[in-house]
């Protein structure tokens, strides 16, 4: 059964990122562990995915037309669960069970699991060369018209095997491959600039025969425009660069990377849940 | 058993690898779905074959053996059956997180062949000489473990991976080794096979050590005892009846294999053994040591890898734990 979106414009977008944002406050504060500054950056782009760019079915995970969305760095889950969940996978419901015993949502996303995963990862580095072998084998089937997109973060681009990766994307000119790096600069240890210099990162991704394009990784519309942008490159494997902030739209969490794999306790969420129901204050005067 | 070839006076010796190289050609023919890459290392793993007749189904990796696996997750997760080759040293040795991750835990059908397994590897010395495999492997949930015994069964285990649909390891040897069995030996993933009967001891070998162990068996028949030779070219899942079996009957167990036999098949043995008959065994293989640059020949004699070892190890045995008479 095709499936194509529903024409959500740029502003239904931007609410279903600030809802994804406040179902991942509400999963983390339940769940009383997890990652928050990276899943909140990412709202926007995977509001951007699963309700734009996207070619997919939410009632048929597995439809044979489908987009690929392959998630490199799993500890950002909560975004795809609470993307999902708004897209109509599962209920929403179903949110408050992340990293329980028995849930579908376990702590780093596993395939097996649940429906509309693409594959099992936690460990960085290997999203993009699955998403490499998975784009040879669209291509040997004659699937071009079929995108695989691959979510990554630029902190595990410390890792070897996305640099192999890279250089076989390039190597075999795998166009059908769209990356998209969550540039927002920090790490578990501090900033990744400090912790190992990934700059100058869009010059190093030319340097492996990719494009580059770098846009605001905060803004729906830019999000939309660079994956279209980038179906247009025909030669090359396409790197987006997403400038983000970590812990977008939570004042408090917002450029610190000590919120990098700490979950907000019930009064944190509740000021969290606040901000982002006045997005960000401004609208505050109305509520106050 | 006469599907084997034993009983002829010349055996002919192949690299195991070889039957694999004919295998994947042959999968490749059979079946659309299979698929190659290879770590820079094609022809020594045997599978220029496969990359010639099917150009646009291999993929050249280059030396990225991580790279090598998650592409192979990546092609599995699309539907394909692919082959990834390197050394084992490399593969599963260098990328063995990548392979738990994205093709065990993910539950992926790749094939990760490791080739040039062993103390085989000879004058490369340690570094290439893999002899953990079977125990990193076979740790692993989800992961079928096969050791082929020659060139023929690699051909057959090969065949047989491109309809499974498990992640497998297949370890490979590079030195030609002596081809036992024929086009009409059984093969089957999960099953063991009695190569022939006794009563006094069981002799259970895995790989190139099964020969030795027939050669073994042949030898303590010259001094009165019966030995069982059971070959075991699936360790994972093992063939838990067949080991109980004759285990029961024999009552002694002296276990080969050319690796480590912490945790390779000595370890699945006793585990076995242990839990649900002990009996007294001991176990032939690499005790806890790295291997040197030499002969093969040289080195198995060194580390206690032959067919004497073998049979010496089930006279021990039988002194120790009954009433024989040596």
């Amino acid at each position: 059964m095709a499936k194509t979106q529903k024409n959500y414009s740029v502003p239904d977008i931007e609410k279903k990122a600030n809802q994804i944002r406040m179902d991942i406050i509400k999963m983390l504060e339940h769940a009383g562990s997890g990652h928050s500054a990276g899943p909140l950056g990412l709202a926007d782009i995977f509001a951007a995915l699963y309700f734009k760019v996207l070619k997919h079915n939410p009632e048929n995970p597995d439809w044979e037309e489908r987009d690929i969305l392959v998630l490199s760095n799993g500890h950002c889950v909560p975004v795809r669960y609470a993307a999902m969940a708004n897209a109509g996978y599962f209920s929403r419901k179903e949110l408050m069970t992340l990293r329980q015993m028995g849930s579908r949502l376990q702590g780093h996303p596993e395939r097996q699991r649940l429906p509309g995963l693409e594959t099992t990862s936690g460990p960085l580095g290997s999203g993009l060369s699955q998403a490499a072998g998975m784009a040879l084998a669209l291509r040997m089937d004659k699937q071009q018209h079929r995108w695989v997109y691959v979510v990554m973060s630029d902190g595990e681009q410390d890792e070897g095997n996305i640099w192999e990766a890279a250089m076989l994307a390039s190597k075999y000119h795998l166009n059908n491959i769209i990356a998209i790096t969550d540039r927002n600069n920090i790490q578990i240890d501090g900033p990744t600039e400090t912790v190992m210099p990934l700059e100058n990162l869009k010059e190093k991704w030319e340097s492996f025969g990719w494009h580059v394009i770098e846009i605001d990784g905060n803004d729906v519309e830019n999000v939309i425009d660079a994956c279209q942008m980038a179906k247009a490159i025909v030669e090359k494997p396409v790197m987006i660069i997403a400038h983000t902030i970590p812990g977008k739209g939570v004042d408090f969490m917002e450029y610190d990377f000590h919120w990098h794999g700490s979950p907000p306790n019930h009064e944190q969420a509740v000021q969290a849940l606040k901000e982002l129901r006045t997005l960000g204050g401004k609208i505050r005067s109305e509520h106050e | 058993m006469n599907e084997l070839h034993l009983a002829r006076q010349a055996l002919t010796t192949e690299p195991i690898r070889k039957g694999f190289g004919r295998g994947l050609l042959e999968a490749g023919q059979k079946h659309e779905e299979v698929v190659a890459a290879c770590a820079d290392l094609t022809e020594s793993t045997q599978m220029h074959l496969f990359a010639e007749a099917f150009p646009e189904r291999f993929i050249e990796i280059g030396v990225a053996e991580q790279n090598l696996v998650t592409v192979g997750s990546g092609l599995a997760a699309m539907g394909k059956i692919p082959f990834v080759s390197s050394y084992a040293t490399f593969n599963p040795g260098r990328n063995w997180e990548q392979i738990r991750t994205t093709i065990a835990l993910n539950n992926q059908p790749v094939r990760i062949i490791g080739s040039h397994a062993g103390i085989y590897t000879g004058a490369d010395g340690a570094t290439h000489q893999m002899l953990e495999d079977i125990t990193i492997m076979r740790a692993m949930p989800n992961m079928v473990v096969l050791a082929p015994g020659d060139s023929i069964e690699a051909a057959k285990a090969t065949l047989a991976l491109a309809v499974d649909r498990r992640p497998a390891y297949m370890r490979l040897t590079r030195e030609a080794t002596a081809v036992m069995t024929t086009d009409k030996t059984p093969f089957q993933i999960g099953r063991a096979y009695v190569y022939r009967k006794g009563t006094d001891v069981s002799l259970i070998a895995t790989g190139t050590m099964t020969y030795q162990a027939m050669m073994a068996a042949a030898s303590l028949a010259k001094d009165g005892v019966h030995a069982e030779v059971i070959h075991v070219p699936t360790i994972k899942p093992l063939d838990y009846a067949t080991i109980l079996e004759s285990a029961e009957r024999t009552r002694h167990v002296v276990t080969a294999e050319e690796g480590q036999i912490n945790g390779g098949l000595g370890g699945a043995v006793a585990e076995l053994l242990g839990e649900n008959l002990p009996t007294p065994m001991l176990r032939v293989g690499m005790n806890d040591r790295f291997g040197e640059s030499g002969q093969p020949s040289e080195l198995l004699q060194h580390f206690g890898l032959t067919s004497t070892h073998i049979a010496m190890s089930a006279h021990r045995l039988l002194m120790d734990h009954s009433g024989h008479k040596h």
